[in-house]
């Protein structure tokens, strides 16, 4: 009964938690974006086709030091971004190994990967059991750990320097259809009222209950919620078109700010090319 | 269900870009030919909600908690059209700022949960549902139509990592990606969504339903009339989908190679047909026809590519055909509420 209690208390302090979180998350990247640093002052289109092209060099690297030399690039850039490096650090390697960690284990074994073993765990004549840490199974996790490793690495750091505005724009400027970029920004806007929302929902509910709650009833709450969440979007979107409407919106999107691509934006694009293209032809 | 950068190798990861890139532009021209850009805010709101969506915690039965997708629930509200936007919307933001799910694997990601989940979860939904106006049927046909759309989604995810080991490996046979087969990795998937995502999914999209009737039954764009011009859909976009089914697993065999090594076994069999007479005597590489050696090493990918399509395929066929023989079961009957 206890169990069941903390159970269902759980959920909806996990959800007020993980709300919280990203809340905080999306607030560290804006906050962090518009410090002055390396790739800060890039201009969004640089830091994006740079990122492609060195994600595409880590997909296609068979090599476990070419990744691995791609990672190891990544930190003093990191450093120079001002992005805390104990920071870095553990959002790659702590939290992705609950992940792709658990998926990678089972590769280590001798019956997932059968080759040399580099440790044998069993080895019974009979009956036959064999149970070894195989050097194949070793390479094989180590790739997909250093490749996911990498290529999140990347992806953080694009975050975490790029502010939402600037990344849109930059998404227009690289020919992405106009709706697209336009519903994007719409998007990232409301996400935030919705979890405003939400917040306030799962608050004022725990404030009010007292006791247990079974777990059918929670589960009907939860879809309460979530309905009353559609019906508030819903009459929102009609709010917000009446608005654009009223705005002089005719099906098309207009911009304030253009974006300068200034000569430095060019030479840094250049060499995150560059570095794909030898890490490419490095690893082949 | 989110595949993280490097589990995939780039030639897929280009082949799903490719595939999804056809339901984007489809669905963006569609959101520009109804009234005047109405639809801008309302999926823009629905990608908003459908990320807060993937953020709850819903208690699974048996104590645990999962997290719904929500694509199969934008499908009836909104019309699988906008929801492939409205989804794909959600999944770059979380790919793009919160590090969810991998920047070239969004092309995956968003077949497998903005492509094929809602529109799996909008036939079935049709073919159980109807044109009734019952309430409790209409719940049930959601509720098994989130069902079915995340296991088709996850059988998806499954059939993708599963061919990496499969196709890519280096030269002393490692893989190089996601390193279980398919006969793992499917069954992986589906064992996690048949019993406890796919469960979470069905009540998700059951009980918002249930709650929408309720409240605000205007709200759903599957009401018979509605949905004139999405009931047209079906034909063509079943052809397509199959058409789909059918050439994303040829297609990797082309790009399969480019990124492996252009070795000589690989370059010998591609173009052993077309090979010039001069150039044979040019050199040894082109001299050896198939030498016996290589079958193998092209047959089992290849036959892993037509086995795993073949499996695909008729694993949703399966479901599909199961799910048009139970409705035949149900209508036979008389609904009991």
């Amino acid at each position: 009964m206890n169990q069941s209690k903390r159970k269902t208390r759980g959920v909806i302090e996990k959800t007020l938690a993980e709300i919280t979180g990203a809340l905080e998350q999306t607030l560290f990247a804006e906050e962090l974006a518009r410090q002055p640093g390396l790739l800060q002052a890039l201009d969004a289109r640089a830091k994006l086709l740079g990122a492609f092209a060195l994600l595409i060099a880590i997909s296609a690297a068979q090599n476990l030091v070419v990744i691995a030399a791609l990672y190891a690039l990544t930190l003093p850039v990191a450093i120079a971004s001002r992005v805390p490096l104990g920071f870095f650090l553990k959002r790659v390697w702590v939290l992705m190994p609950f992940f792709t960690g658990i998926v990678a284990l089972p590769a280590l074994f001798s019956p997932f990967t059968p080759g040399a073993p580099l440790i044998t765990l069993i080895d019974l004549a009979s009956p036959r059991v064999y149970l070894a840490i195989t050097y194949p199974g070793v390479i094989t996790a180590a790739f997909l750990l250093m490749r996911v490793g990498a290529s999140v690495s990347i992806a953080v750091l694009l975050i975490l320097t790029t502010r939402w505005a600037t990344l849109l724009h930059a998404l227009r400027v690289l020919r992405v259809p106009q709706a697209f970029v336009l519903i994007l920004g719409m998007t990232y806007r409301y996400i935030y009222v919705l979890l405003h929302a939400v917040n306030n929902l799962f608050l004022a509910r725990t404030s009010r209950v007292v006791g247990r709650v079974s777990g059918a009833d929670n589960r009907r709450w939860v879809a309460a919620s979530m309905g009353a969440l559609f019906a508030k979007s819903y009459a929102l979107s009609d709010d917000v078109y009446l608005a654009m409407l009223s705005r002089g919106f005719r099906g098309e999107a207009r911009a304030m700010d253009a974006i300068a691509w200034r000569a430095r934006d060019g030479v840094w694009l250049a060499v995150f090319v560059v570095i794909a293209v030898i890490a490419i032809w490095l690893g082949k | 269900m989110h595949i993280p950068d490097g589990y995939l190798s780039p030639a897929t990861a280009a082949v799903m870009y490719a595939a999804s890139a056809p339901f984007w532009y489809r669905a963006s021209q569609k959101i520009k030919t109804v009234i005047a850009g109405r639809l801008v805010p309302r999926i823009a709101l629905f990608a908003a909600l459908a990320f807060v969506i993937m953020l709850f915690n819903i208690p699974a039965p048996g104590g645990t908690t999962a997290h719904a997708i929500g694509s199969v629930l934008a499908a009836l509200v909104v019309g699988p059209w906008a929801s492939v936007l409205a989804i794909s919307v959600a999944l770059i933001i979380q790919a793009f700022f919160f590090g969810d799910g991998g920047i070239l694997a969004l092309g995956a990601n968003v077949f497998n949960m903005a492509i094929a989940m809602p529109f799996a979860g909008w036939f079935v939904y049709r073919a159980l549902a109807g044109n009734t106006s019952n309430a409790s049927r209409r719940i049930l046909a959601a509720a098994i139509a989130g069902y079915v759309g995340a296991n088709v989604a996850a059988l998806l995810t499954g059939i993708e990592l599963g061919l990496q080991a499969a196709l890519f490996r280096d030269a002393a046979g490692r893989a190089l990606y996601f390193p279980y087969g398919i006969e793992v990795a499917v069954p992986a998937m589906l064992l996690e969504h048949l019993t406890i995502a796919g469960v979470v999914e069905a009540f998700v999209t059951g009980g918002v339903l249930a709650w929408i009737l309720r409240t605000n039954p205007e709200m759903i764009v599957e009401s018979p009339g509605a949905s004139s011009t999405v009931a047209r859909m079906p034909q063509w976009a079943w052809a397509l989908i199959a058409l789909l089914v059918v050439l994303t697993p040829l297609g990797l065999l082309t790009p399969g190679s480019p990124w492996g090594e252009w070795g000589r076994e690989e370059l010998a069999n591609l173009g052993l047909g077309y090979i010039p007479a001069g150039l044979d005597q040019w050199s040894n590489l082109w001299r050896a026809p198939i030498p016996d050696y290589d079958i193998p090493l092209l047959e089992n990918p290849t036959i892993a590519y037509i086995v795993s399509a073949l499996i695909g395929a008729g694993l949703v066929a399966l479901a599909t055909f199961a799910v048009l023989w139970i409705v035949r079961r149900v209508k036979a009957q008389p609904a009991r509420t």
